[in-house]
């Protein structure tokens, strides 16, 4: 399969492999930011294959992960409304929130569909005007141009029956907030290739010289990962905290304009809580008030929320790269992807869910 | 203008399923005669007992039943009634049956299309046939409109296990060799590119097929097969997780061994879901003891459900009810059940 294949050729794998153990002369700890990437580091067993100087620490880029639990809340509520029908991506689905998750929600009745485009939910609007249609805009910058579309689209409509749940977040201010954190360990990044593919790298620059790190835009695929890693290693090696990008085929320096434009058309960046890691200062986005007739949020009552957290849940810390998921006690005992404690255990991007689905027991692989 | 008296009598000419087509009356009657006898009929049947009375033939008896809820009931490469025929007769087949009699229950919503009904019972009719099966006895019951999604079909076998065979999820030994009659996920991932929602086209067919007589020419030659499987729901991944729990022994399989069709492979990618935890309806999953294994996978690929076989590992002592799959990096991880319903992800 075309772009696919050639970048999980073993023998290119390997060859990348055998040029990372010659360029590394000592310890180094890399941030991969995505969750995909974590995911495929571990369905390949990239971390196995690494000189034991190479130490990959897992990044926040899980959008299921880092939404709020008072979002979550907010979510399950209108979710069992008689007159809502909820769309989301189907991650989303399996998170739990205090007491449930939306599975539950829809086998109580509510009328819960996974989208694969918050434009599919628009469409569940147009055909349903005598429900009100709601979308659960999650993610990073990677959606955050479709979700701001099916917004600016509803608008232009004048579709009323539609609004959006906004748990936007966005990289860059993460990374601040993991450099800055007096626990860091992290001193070099590979950036999330798709995020870039948005956004371009040039935004990275500044982080790399305030924190004096390297950043590398990397894809997602073995191959991909590898020459990132080569990358970020000889860049640590030589002394050099500058972006490269290892992602040519799909990253820019600028990004997608049109993009971002959108983004801009609808969105307005604010503070926002990441779950587990707690307030990052502009780090997430917000409906523009021209728009704020599609928060979902403002539109149902749903102000007072009370959470809870599980005291055992220490996602906080993986999220951050401070722990390895298997580092926590209730690790593969209290916490499970059948009974999770948080949300790493459950998307299909979290680390812990990585680690349980492909590495628990690793002492006998 | 020429006027047709119309007289006032019940209609019984419908186009789609009414309540009164399960309540026993005319209109069951006419429903049986129109859409069930014509393409089911048989000695059994013809007789309109509530019951088939079997003589068996000797040996053991193997039982087994299966519902059927698919969504569409028509999707690429089949429909449920063909799946309804097909599953029961390979439930009964991996346990080293011989498949002979089955019965069948449709649960109908009231508004079904009754010419897709006579479809699906047409391909019912055809499926037996040609797995040498016969349906003896069924029944029929409509509820209203939304109590069901369309048409649930329930099948129930009855096989006959073969002399010498035994065949069981707790007989795998170290030393196994693993084979896999073809590719993997084509069922599952049919169906959930044909479902609403989706809107990319693809040409992903259904895999449904019996696999009985192939499976007899396996048996034929080599009786002591240890144990066999269809991969149907949770895909080859729960499938070989079952095998090396009950046997408490360890799998390792090949990634790069592994055959999947580029097209579900496409598919797969695109959703983030792994092909080996996606449903298969006409694949086999064997262990044979490894002085066996090249004779098996000759015999497999020799049946056109087997055309694609392969060795895709083995039993070891190791890690006992685990699976690890040694990737095409050299390294190894997990190959774990899915968890539950396959969620694309979010980007």
């Amino acid at each position: 399969m075309k772009y696919i294949d050639e970048y999980r050729n073993p023998q290119l794998a390997r060859k990348l492999l055998d040029e990372i153990r010659r360029k590394t002369t000592r310890h180094w700890t890399i941030m991969e930011i995505c969750g995909g990437q974590t995911h495929s580091i571990l369905r390949n067993g990239i971390d196995q294959l690494l000189p034991d100087t190479i130490e990959l620490v897992h990044g926040p880029g899980c959008p299921v992960c880092v939404t709020p639990l008072e979002s979550i809340e907010r979510a399950l509520l209108i979710a069992s409304r008689k007159d809502v029908i909820f769309t989301s991506f189907g991650d989303m689905l399996r998170v739990p929130g205090s007491s449930k998750d939306l599975f539950m929600v829809r086998s109580e009745g509510g009328d819960v569909r996974i989208v694969f485009s918050p434009l599919d939910a628009l469409q569940i609007a147009r055909d349903n005007l005598q429900k009100e249609v709601v979308f659960f805009a999650v993610g990073f910058e990677t959606t955050a141009p479709a979700n701001a579309m099916a917004v600016y689209q509803a608008a232009r409509e004048g579709i009323l029956n539609f609004s959006v749940i906004v748990s936007q977040v966005m990289v860059p201010p993460a990374m601040r907030a993991i450099l800055s954190s007096p626990d860091n360990r992290v001193q070099g990044f590979l950036a999330a290739g798709h995020v870039c593919a948005i956004m371009g790298y040039a935004e990275y620059e500044p982080v790399a010289r305030d924190f004096h790190v390297p950043i590398v835009p990397t894809g997602f695929e073995p191959v991909d990962l590898l020459a990132g890693i080569l990358k970020t290693v000889e860049l640590l090696e030589e002394g050099r905290a500058e972006v490269v990008n290892r992602y040519g085929r799909v990253v820019s320096r600028e990004g997608n304009l049109v993009a971002q434009e959108t983004i801009g058309k609808v969105f307005e960046v604010t503070d926002r809580q990441w779950r587990g890691i707690g307030l990052i200062p502009g780090s997430g986005l917000s409906l523009r008030a021209d728009f704020s007739q599609y928060d979902a949020e403002k539109k149902f009552d749903v102000t007072h929320i009370c959470t809870s957290e599980s005291p055992l849940c220490m996602s906080g810390s993986v999220l951050q790269g401070i722990l390895k998921p298997d580092d926590c006690p209730a690790f593969a005992r209290e916490c499970t992807p059948e009974h999770p404690l948080g949300a790493t255990m459950v998307s299909s991007e979290g680390a812990c869910a990585a680690y349980y689905n492909y590495h628990r027991n690793a002492y006998l692989l | 203008m020429t006027i047709v008296p119309v007289c006032p009598s019940p209609i019984l000419q419908h186009e789609t399923v009414q309540m009164a087509h399960g309540a026993g009356g005319r209109l069951s009657q006419t429903l049986m005669q129109r859409v069930f006898m014509p393409h089911l009929h048989n000695a059994f049947l013809d007789l309109l007992d509530d019951q088939a009375k079997l003589d068996l033939p000797a040996g053991r008896t193997a039982f087994t039943t299966d519902t059927y809820v698919v969504s569409p009931v028509f999707f690429p490469g089949g429909n449920i009634g063909e799946l309804a025929v097909n599953g029961t007769v390979n439930d009964l087949s991996v346990g080293g049956a011989t498949p002979i009699y089955l019965s069948a229950g449709f649960v109908l919503e009231e508004g079904f299309s009754l010419v897709e009904l006579e479809t699906i019972v047409k391909s019912m009719a055809e499926a037996a046939r040609k797995a040498e099966v016969m349906i003896v006895t069924g029944d029929t019951k409509v509820v209203g409109k939304g109590q069901c999604d369309r048409i649930f079909i329930n099948t129930s076998g009855i096989g006959i296990i073969r002399e010498g065979v035994n065949l069981s999820c707790r007989n795998l030994q170290p030393g196994d060799t693993i084979i896999l009659s073809g590719t993997v996920g084509d069922h599952g991932m049919a169906i959930m590119t044909s479902r609403e929602g989706l809107s990319f086209q693809s040409r992903i067919t259904s895999d449904c097929a019996a696999l009985n007589a192939m499976i007899a020419a396996v048996l034929d030659v080599v009786p002591s097969v240890h144990a066999m499987r269809d991969p149907t729901r949770g895909g080859v991944a729960a499938t070989l997780n079952e095998l090396a729990v009950s046997s408490a022994v360890g799998i390792e399989i090949n990634e790069t061994a592994i055959p999947v069709k580029p097209d579900v492979r496409g598919a797969c990618e695109l959703l983030g879901i792994d092909p080996l935890h996606v449903a298969n309806e006409g694949k086999l999953v064997l262990a044979v003891a490894g002085e066996y294994a090249g004779t098996v996978l000759d015999l497999l690929r020799s049946c056109e459900p087997g055309r694609d076989a392969v060795i895709i590992g083995s039993v070891v002592n190791d890690h006992p009810g685990m699976v690890v799959m040694r990737t095409a990096f050299g390294s190894r991880r997990i190959v774990d059940l899915p968890l539950g319903e396959q969620l694309p992800r979010i980007c």
